[in-house]
């Protein structure tokens, strides 16, 4: 299972980086969520693989999963959000201002929308 | 306790004084008085215990892990700064609100200037040494908008910047001085390095520590080479130059020398350091004094002088000089500063400071012309006057000191140069100003200023004369104990009276008198000499030099760091990060695998990893059609969702189920605005090289999570596992970390949340982007209504999913969900009708104004802290009973549930925020097409 999971960190890191490196706003966005799921991911797994223990309390459970990990993540999910949301009004403001969405706000070379 | 409030009631006051400007401009005149006269109050109940023999210390804890304490000390040299800045203080005050003119902000001048103040008294006050280095910072701050405080004026910028820049460098240098000082004393407290001298002076890191606090001190003193800023600063509104450049900023560097004395000097690296910088300045400033056309200039580098003179005192390192360095830092302090003022109402009453021109004023204003010669005459250390005592027991220091070395005429000779230029100097301040011929066109008529405008001025004169006149009997028990307070002992014996017998001090004082009356007589072949010196050794040109090259320095360094490219730059973190986490990994030498058992894969698992891989890469393929990649995005985040599912964090699952609707939405909304397709812009090869960089990004993380996913470890999990139930009250462990054991990190959480929300409002106000005509295929952009049965669904669909909202976060505390994924159902429930309706519809049904609900979140989270804290716990602490109801059996009550329900507010204020007036731009877009029918605004 652990294999499972490097794998999918590793390839949605990768996808994201890509991503990330392009030209254009909108795939730049798409890529640091990829990159936040990674993230999260990443994270969430510090406090190693846990089958079926949820952290909730009860009578006789054979144990738990790391509750701590799960409370950095899920906050760090709604922040991922209002990163992301941030990010694309910069991009739309960018686009307003300057007519193009290039990501150093190059003038558009060759006429595409 | 009352010294801190000494230190603090004019930091206060700098803002109570800033705002009550707005009622009239005496109001902050009348504000600041006060402020002083509070500070004085405060500082009266400690007066008399350095006449006592006494050290008051007063500590306050503040991080005391660190072995920080607030500390206060009062010492006799402690009480006489505090005195002199108070006093005088209060004196620059009264005079200021003549001199200032109607356009002036009395309020910004008065702000600044008891920030100033409070900072002063900070560095006399303190008693640890990093608190006195605050202080010390916060004096160049302050003196910076003080001396900047005409910002329209290019002078005063330049002469604030130039301030802020040798100080603030000093200052710098004298962090580190302090920290070896520190180190090498073992406390930061006065006391103890007070007492420690010997060891320190024998220490091997004396002299680097001693090199870099003598820099502190040298550059806030305007000793040579660091003097130039002082001249500059004269372009900061007289007062200002009255109050820094007589009894505070600059003595600062002095009150330092003085303050380190028992355990800093009686070295020969002390002697040489101190000495020659003292007397450089001493005999450079007075040059240049003599020979400035500028009445503040003449004051400025007389200032300098007279600073070097004090320096060279302390340098001489023996406690009778150090007596009279204090002696004539009092002394100092009130013939300067009565002569900066005189200096202010010439200039105020003629309109220009030029002494070619200022001419026979003696006629105008005679009044101010007696003032103006007193404390001239004490700073030519005239007989009578305060300045001739502690200028005699100069001369008397620099002979004995003198006495029985090789070159024994080089000190006392020097002194007397030094001491004729100050004669002349002295005397042209007087003799070119008020005689000397008649005015030569002035912009104004002169005349005497305002009554009050000279009372400072009297009180000040009037203490040069009393002091020097009646020494014994004014100005000796302060002294006594300002001495004691430097030696950190009893003083030896001296004696303040005028009149010793013939001695050397008192013959070389009047050779300095005779010298410097026929130094000015013989002036003009003097002038003619320095006109065609001057500009050759310009410090001003030096400084201006290494300051351009250093800004091309950080320009260069940033030009070739930083492209503007966001391309390159990302590219070089992410090359870094690479090179970092490789460094890492190689340096180590531990496996790659752990020790740790893996679990076995299943059927389901491997099925949604694959298809979880399969879908990121077909995103990344897909990138360039926007629309479609954003839609395979939006699985990728489900597909994340069940990944919280099956290793156990319910909680995780669904917020990122819910964060995934709200981002898609989102980004559909935004993808109206942006072109549909990227072009094909990056070549093939940077292609490849862009997949290979990303190919080992991917790798490196992998590496990382396998490393980490191997390896056994310890968590302090069980902490919260086992603190959960008894503790905070509550079986969701993870909610309960969320709202109790960690909820100040969500109190800043959802604070960020309430300011992206914010930050994104105010970037969409007056934003406007022209919606596309044609959708990405060309067809014309379609105008239908919202579908019928969707907008029905979703109404009748509403209260359902408020209701579940609520259970969601009713729950939260014991079963899986919570403020954070209420919050998130609620945003989606009401996001649908803006969908499925349209914005005007759902808009006129609900309100628009977001912000109330981030607020009252806050608010909510925040008082819930403040209550604990209230009730005597620490912040945020949680406390819950259980409660048992009719038919719904045994409910629990937790203090979190409220934190949790601030949490719910801000994250459904903040996520309809975004999205809905995202929204509303769309209806801004494009003009409502005629043919369009009405929405149905029934159902």
């Amino acid at each position: 299972m652990e294999v499972l999971i490097t794998l999918i960190i590793g390839v949605l890191t990768a996808c994201g980086v890509y991503l990330a490196l392009r030209a254009r706003t909108f795939p730049v966005v798409l890529g640091l969520t990829l990159l936040s799921y990674a993230v999260n991911l990443f994270l969430f797994v510090t406090g190693r693989l846990t089958v079926g223990l949820p952290a909730v309390i009860a009578e006789n459970s054979a144990g738990y999963a790391d509750p701590l990990p799960q409370a950095l993540v899920l906050t760090a999910i709604v922040i991922s959000f209002a990163m992301t949301a941030f990010i694309i009004m910069l991009a739309l403001k960018a686009r307003a201002e300057l007519g193009n969405d290039h990501v150093d706000g190059r003038p558009d070379p060759g006429a595409h929308s | 306790m009352n010294l801190l409030f000494v230190v603090l009631i004019p930091f206060v006051g700098a803002g109570l004084a800033a705002w009550v400007s707005r009622f009239g401009r005496l109001q902050s005149a009348w504000m600041a008085g006060g402020v002083a006269v509070a500070a004085l109050l405060a500082l009266s109940p400690s007066i008399a215990a350095p006449f006592l023999g006494e050290t008051v210390i007063q500590r306050i804890p503040w991080l005391p892990g660190f072995g920080l304490d607030l500390m206060f000390r009062l010492d006799g040299l402690g009480l006489l700064f505090a005195l002199m800045i108070l006093g005088m203080g209060l004196l620059i005050i009264l005079y200021a609100r003549y001199y200032l003119a109607e356009r002036d902000c009395m309020g910004r001048f008065y702000g600044y200037l008891l920030l100033f103040m409070g900072s002063m008294l900070g560095i006399v006050l303190s008693e640890n040494l990093i608190l006195l280095l605050m202080f010390w910072e916060l004096t160049s701050l302050s003196s910076f908008l003080l001396i900047s405080y005409w910002q329209h004026r290019e002078d005063a910028r330049t002469g604030a910047r130039m301030a802020l820049t040798v100080t603030g460098l000093g200052g710098v240098a004298m962090l580190g001085g302090f920290v070896l000082l520190g180190e090498i004393a073992g406390s930061y407290e006065l006391s103890v390095i007070l007492a420690s001298g010997d060891l320190i002076r024998a220490d091997p890191l004396y002299t680097p520590m001693l090199v870099l606090i003598l820099l502190g001190a040298l550059t806030k003193s305007a000793q040579f080479p660091f003097h130039f800023w002082l001249p500059h600063a004269m372009a900061a509104p007289t007062p200002v130059s009255a109050y820094l450049h007589s009894a505070t900023l600059v003595k600062a560097g002095v009150f330092l020398l003085a303050r380190l004395f028992p355990v800093l000097s009686g070295t020969v690296e002390w002697s040489i350091l101190v000495m020659s910088a003292g007397l450089a300045t001493l005999l450079l400033g007075a040059y240049f004094a003599l020979f400035k056309h500028d009445l503040k200039g003449l004051l400025a580098y007389s200032t300098i002088s007279h600073l070097g003179l004090i320096t060279l005192l302390f340098g001489i390192g023996t406690p009778l000089a150090a007596v009279a360095g204090i002696f004539h830092i009092i002394n100092h302090a009130t013939f300067k500063a009565s002569l900066f003022m005189a200096a202010g109402i010439i200039d105020h009453e003629c309109g220009t400071r030029d002494m070619r021109r200022i001419n026979g004023l003696w006629r105008y204003m005679p009044y101010t012309g007696t003032l103006a010669m007193v404390a001239a005459a004490a700073m030519a250390g005239v007989p009578l006057f305060n300045g001739f005592l502690s200028k005699e027991m100069f001369f008397a220091e620099a002979v004995d000191f003198s006495a029985g070395s090789p070159w024994r005429l080089f000190l006392p000779v020097a002194v007397l140069i030094a001491g004729m230029l100050a004669v002349a100097y002295s005397l042209r301040f007087i003799h070119d100003v008020f005689f000397n011929g008649d005015p030569i066109d002035l912009p104004k008529t002169p005349h005497e200023p305002p009554r009050w405008m000279k009372v400072p001025v009297e009180i000040l004169v009037a203490v040069c004369l009393l002091v020097g006149i009646l020494p014994a009997f004014t100005v000796a028990p302060l002294l006594y104990v300002a001495a004691v307070g430097v030696l950190q002992t009893t003083p030896p014996h001296y004696d303040l009276a005028i009149w010793h017998g013939i001695n050397a001090a008192l013959i070389m004082s009047l050779i300095a008198l005779i010298g410097g009356i026929l130094v000015y007589a013989g002036r003009q072949p003097l002038f003619r000499f320095a006109e065609r010196l001057e500009g050759r050794i310009d410090a001003k040109a030096m400084y201006e030099q290494v300051l351009q090259g250093v800004l091309e320095l950080a320009g260069a360094v940033t030009r070739t760091l930083d492209t503007g490219s966001l391309q390159r730059m990302i590219l070089v973190f992410v090359l870094t990060a690479l090179l970092l986490g490789t460094i890492g990994f190689l340096g180590g030498g531990a496996p790659l695998t752990g020790t740790r058992a893996t679990l076995p894969v299943d059927a389901v698992s491997l099925l949604i990893s694959m298809a979880l891989i399969l879908v990121a890469i077909w995103t990344l393929m897909l990138h360039r059609r926007r629309f479609t990649a954003l839609i395979v995005m939006g699985a990728l985040g489900l597909l994340v969702s069940l990944i919280f599912v099956k290793f156990s964090a319910p909680d995780l699952a669904l917020t990122q189920l819910s964060v995934e609707v709200v981002t898609i939405v989102l980004l559909l909304l935004a993808l109206y605005f942006l072109p549909q397709y990227s072009p094909a812009e990056s070549s093939p090869a940077r292609r490849i090289r862009d997949l290979v960089v990303a190919g080992l990004a991917g790798t490196g993380a992998s590496l990382l999570t396998w490393s980490i996913l191997t390896r056994p470890y310890d968590s302090i999990a069980d902490f919260f596992l086992a603190n959960s139930m008894p503790g905070g009250g509550g079986g969701n462990v993870v909610n309960v970390i969320l709202v109790d054991f960690r909820g100040f990190d969500t109190l800043g959480e959802i604070s960020v949340l309430a300011l992206a929300g914010l930050g994104i409002y105010a970037m969409l106000r007056d934003l406007y982007l022209p919606g596309p005509v044609c959708d990405s295929r060309g067809h014309p952009w379609n105008w239908d209504v919202h579908p019928p049965i969707m907008a029905a669904l979703t109404r009748l669909l509403l209260p359902l999913a408020l209701l579940v909202s609520v259970f969601i976060f009713l729950r939260g505390h014991n079963l899986p969900g919570g403020g954070f994924i209420a919050g998130l159902i609620t945003a989606v429930a009401l996001i649908m009708q803006y969908l499925a309706n349209g914005a005007e519809w759902t808009h006129n049904r609900m309100t628009s104004n977001l912000h109330p609900l981030i607020g009252a979140g806050l608010l909510i989270g925040t008082a819930t802290g403040l209550v604990s804290m209230l009730l005597g716990y620490p912040f945020l602490t949680s406390a819950f009973t259980h409660v048992h109801w009719p038919l719904i059996g045994d409910f629990e009550l937790a203090s979190a549930i409220a934190f949790d329900l601030g949490v719910y507010l801000v994250v459904v204020g903040a996520t309809l925020l975004i999205l809905v007036h995202l929204g509303l731009m769309h209806n801004a877009s494009h003009p409502a097409p005629a043919d369009a029918p009405a929405l149905p605004n029934h159902s």
